[in-house]
């Protein structure tokens, strides 16, 4: 059976046992992993996945019922269970399919698969896992160990169907590679990573450039320290401001203002950021890592301008949110196998600005260049923020020595506010993508 | 349900039409190979979800599938479908032979035979036995007390999700073993709201326990009433001040000082790579001779306890710290047979779908003799962290955050006032070398753990007594003048 037809059946299923409306979706997927470390293969990883998931409404109740067994036998009892299972729960009168009207007539083609995948041999890809991990050892003597090299990819076939009579379905590659060296001095030890990830195969960086940055993200790190506790401006180079972004897109969620959990409740049509921010999400990029044609609901993917020069101009929203809110879907409705929708960014970035990076850190008399952030001190309610963090110190206006063991902390709505320099260094390594930024100040918390 | 899915072996063999002359062959036929397994898994899991009032979401997943393991020297080759048939296992044994065929292996497989096997949480009535029904109904009652708690609670989100899963590991030596695990898990997060601000808490618990260990006592109201007690503590909470300081730790859930501060870096593959900052230290003092630590899998009922891990070997308790010595790491069959020690029962793997690796069970720090209201007394300025929500370690450098969620100030040996969202951070190898104190009060956490390790995730642990550290840097914003 196709995927296609298993979502037919599965809606056909649910109908006749008695649900008033359902979807489905089903996922097909193979993917593949070589690593290598210090020259040799370490592991090599084949894997197969193919699983459906139905949403049955009864009334205003739904459930949702996944299961990895795809004989129709299976797939019938699962659309029981689920409307049995619907029954439990309360009706709410938010819940539902999205309007007829919503749903997208003729999803377009983004350009998501690159048929190349299925001419990839496994020794291409351990070679250039081989050839990115010996970059970094080559690099520098001081790159004394590995935790080694990585390539994975993968293609997936995504098919969603609803009681409306929508029916869809999209297929899409990924490719990566990712290496983590490790270098050593006077017995202090660091590791860092680079990677690069696209769904083309000839869209990653070449496997030498890939090891040749890990290396210098490690060997920068060596001989890290503490720096006195301490109130100033911080850069955040791409890697450090992305993870901003992530932030911010957990506080625009839709789930997450009408559960009152976010700091940004409240706030759409006001300043939250610095008018030197807009962030953009789109769906619709060609090629992209984040887009896709249609969203867990079936509307078509779309760009939403989320903050314009600083005013917070709309959330990201799935078809529940929006009614909770009374607004309309962003077409922003992610769907795993086992869940109702939620609610996730498609492909979330920030505008670049006009500096070099290098101007932004010259800006600087005294503070911090942050390259890793780590741990999950962040508040969604509040926006409080603290987290580890690594770098480098900059003193007038140069990047000093590495910093280790320090915290930096304040509020997202207050950090949002200060960024008053944006670089001009945007480039879309993932689904989520920020320039080099300087935050005005913050607390460094250290010796 | 409960009486098919109590002989995982004869579960997979039946449902799936294999036998294990088949399943032999399978294994006999990847060659030059150390040692090969097959891991047979079938999961299934509810979940409902309450807020505003309203139950909304009820999910219930089938999980099933099947990895194929094989090992040459340090080499692995690992293949999963979730179909499984004899025909596909043939397929990912082929692919992960491929490893086998890349010349000869590098080092012999000494694995010492396996040790006493336990039975640590059999239950006759599992929870994924009990009706959405029931389980609805507590989540309406938990709804209901976190709102009477406090008019200032404005909503309560809570779930219940239950899973039983069973496994069965074949390995090419003959071993066969099966385990079949429950696991409950109840969280509640409220929010509170006065006066324009709003904050949160969250509180949780369960194990391998049936659905009645929510009821017995109204367990599960004191879950709502303690996130309701901490979110209405954190809306008069001050910003947590900045810099190093004395911090004195609770018992119980901060034993995560442990898991992230020394736990991850004692795992055997970073060791055996020589990337842990705890590389070629056993037999050397890495904490304060008041610090012993264990992991130890075999504490019946509790989340992170398993009767034998992911490869078949049953699990242990392993001493890691002794009196300020460290002793011990965490192994899995691969890591211990290429350093030449024992495996110790921690090869964990999330699913069907991943590798085992060397993982932490249950880790926690043996009782000391310290009163704990006396350890708060010798503090004249400090923090007093007993609830975190969160934390991460780089095992190479050793740096480790965690992230508190309910704080104190120590003033003058004192508990004066609550701060508000302070991450910790430290260093592995050192910070336990600070720790002055040990108090009597050991606890466990109330078993809402989960650990991530290369895109993982297992069920764990911790636990911890009183403890006085001597100098921890405190993230907060508040920088003293």
């Amino acid at each position: 059976m196709t995927l296609e037809d298993l979502v037919s059946h599965a809606l056909r299923a649910a109908v006749a046992a008695g649900a008033r409306a359902a979807d489905a979706v089903a996922v097909e997927s193979d993917g593949s992993g070589v690593s290598v470390r210090l020259g040799e293969i370490e592991k090599v990883s084949e894997a197969r996945e193919r699983r459906i998931g139905l949403r049955a409404f009864v009334d205003q109740s739904s459930a949702v019922l996944s299961t990895a067994d795809l004989s129709p036998h299976s797939v019938e009892r699962l659309a029981v269970d689920a409307v049995a299972c619907a029954k439990v729960t309360a009706p709410d009168p938010a819940a539902g399919l999205p309007a007829a009207d919503e749903v997208c007539a003729a999803p377009p083609d983004l350009g998501l698969y690159d048929a190349s995948i299925e001419q990839l041999s496994t020794a291409t890809r351990i070679d250039l896992a081989k050839r990115a991990e010996a970059a970094a050892l080559a690099a520098d003597p001081a790159i004394s160990n590995s935790e080694g090299a990585e390539f994975s990819s993968g293609a997936a076939r995504v098919a969603y169907g609803s009681t409306l009579g929508f029916l869809g379905a999209y297929e899409g590659s990924s490719f990566s590679l990712h290496v983590v060296p490790v270098a050593s001095r006077d017995g202090g030890m660091q590791r860092d990573y680079w990677y690069t990830a696209a769904r083309r195969f000839d869209g990653l960086e070449p496997a030498q450039s890939v090891g040749e940055t890990a290396a210098r993200r490690t060997l920068r790190r060596l001989g890290g320290r503490k720096v006195p506790t301490c109130r100033v401006p911080i850069v955040f180079d791409p890697e450090a401001a992305a993870t901003l972004v992530r932030h911010l897109a957990a506080a625009v969620s839709g789930s997450a203002i009408y559960r009152g959990t976010s700091f940004l409740r409240d706030k759409l049509g006001e300043a939250v950021a610095s008018p030197n921010l807009s962030v953009h999400d789109d769906g619709t990029m060609p090629g992209a890592l984040g887009s896709k044609p249609f969203d867990g609901e079936g509307l078509l993917t779309r760009k939403t301008v989320v903050v314009d020069r600083g005013v917070l101009r709309s959330y990201l929203l799935d078809c529940y949110s929006a009614r909770k809110l009374g607004l309309a879907s962003t077409g922003n409705a992610a769907r795993s196998i086992g869940e109702a929708p939620s609610v996730a960014p498609t492909n979330l970035f920030v505008l670049p600005g006009s500096h070099t990076p290098e101007e932004i850190v010259a800006s600087v008399p005294r503070g911090l260049y942050v390259t890793e952030l780590i741990g999950f001190g962040i508040n969604p309610v509040t926006g409080d923020y603290s987290r580890g963090a690594a770098g480098l110190w900059i003193e007038g206006g140069e990047l000093a020595h590495p910093v280790e063991e320090v915290t930096i902390a304040g509020n997202l709505l207050e950090m949002y506010g200060a960024i008053d320099m944006l670089g001009n260094d945007l480039t879309f390594r993932g689904s989520i993508s920020a320039p080099t930024l300087r935050i005005a100040a913050m607390t460094v918390a250290g010796a | 349900m409960a009486g098919e899915l109590t002989h995982p072996r004869q579960f997979f063999l039946e449902r799936f039409g294999l036998t294990e002359a088949a399943l032999e062959r399978v294994l006999g036929g990847v060659t030059r190979a150390d040692d090969a397994d097959l891991f047979f898994e079938f999961q299934g899991v509810d979940s409902v979800s309450l807020e505003e009032g309203l139950v909304k979401r009820a999910v219930k997943s089938v999980r099933q599938g099947v990895g194929v393991r094989v090992l040459a020297g340090d080499r692995t080759g690992y293949a999963h479908t979730d179909e499984i048939s004899l025909e596909r296992l043939e397929v990912s044994a082929r692919a992960a032979g491929y490893i086998a065929d890349r010349g000869p292996a590098t080092a012999p497989v000494h694995i010492p035979a396996p040790g006493r096997s336990h039975d640590l949480y059999a239950l006759s009535t599992p929870p994924t036995d009990i009706t959405l029904t029931d389980k609805v109904a507590l989540l309406n009652r938990i709804d209901v007390e976190g709102r009477r708690y406090d008019s200032r609670i404005t909503n309560v989100l809570a779930s219940i999700t239950c899973e039983e899963r069973l496994v069965l590991i074949m390995r090419a030596d003959g071993r066969i073993v099966g385990d079949v695990r429950p696991l409950l898990h109840a969280g509640v997060t409220c929010i509170a709201e006065a006066g324009g601000v709003r904050q949160q808490g969250y509180y949780g618990g369960g194990g391998r326990v049936p659905f009645s260990f929510l009821l017995d006592g109204d367990l599960a109201l004191s879950y709502v009433r303690e996130a309701a007690r901490q979110a209405i503590l954190n809306l008069d909470a001050t910003p947590a001040p900045a810099g190093t300081m004395t911090v004195v730790l609770g018992p119980g859930w901060p034993g995560i000082l442990l898991h992230e501060a020394i736990g991850h870096g004692l795992e055997g593959d970073f060791n055996r790579k020589r990337v842990s900052a705890f590389t070629d230290r056993i037999g050397t003092q890495v904490a304060s001779p008041l610090c012993t630590v264990v992991d130890d899998g075999t504490i019946p009922s509790r989340r992170g306890s398993i009767n034998v891990d992911d490869e078949g070997t049953p699990t242990a308790r392993t001493v890691l710290i002794e009196r300020g010595i460290l002793r011990g790491y965490l192994q899995d069959r691969l890591n211990a047979s290429l350093m030449g020690m024992p495996p110790t029962g921690n090869g964990r793997r999330e699913s069907f779908a991943h590798a085992p690796m060397p993982r932490m069970t249950n880790t926690f720090m043996l009782a000391g003799d310290a009163d704990p209201a006396e350890i708060i007394r010798s503090v004249d300025r400090g923090l007093y962290a007993v609830s975190f929500s969160g934390g991460q370690v780089d095992i190479t450098s050793g740096k480790f955050v965690f992230s508190a969620s309910e704080a104190y100030l120590i003033e003058g040996g004192h508990v004066t006032r609550p701060v508000k969202g302070a991450t910790l951070i430290g260093n592995g190898p050192d910070v336990l070398t600070r720790i002055s104190s040990v108090g009597h009060d050991l606890a466990l956490d109330a078993g809402i753990g989960t650990c991530g390790k290369e895109g993982q995730s297992v069920p764990v642990g911790v636990g911890l007594p009183t403890i006085r550290i001597d100098g921890l840097t405190v993230g907060g914003t508040a920088v003293a003048s």
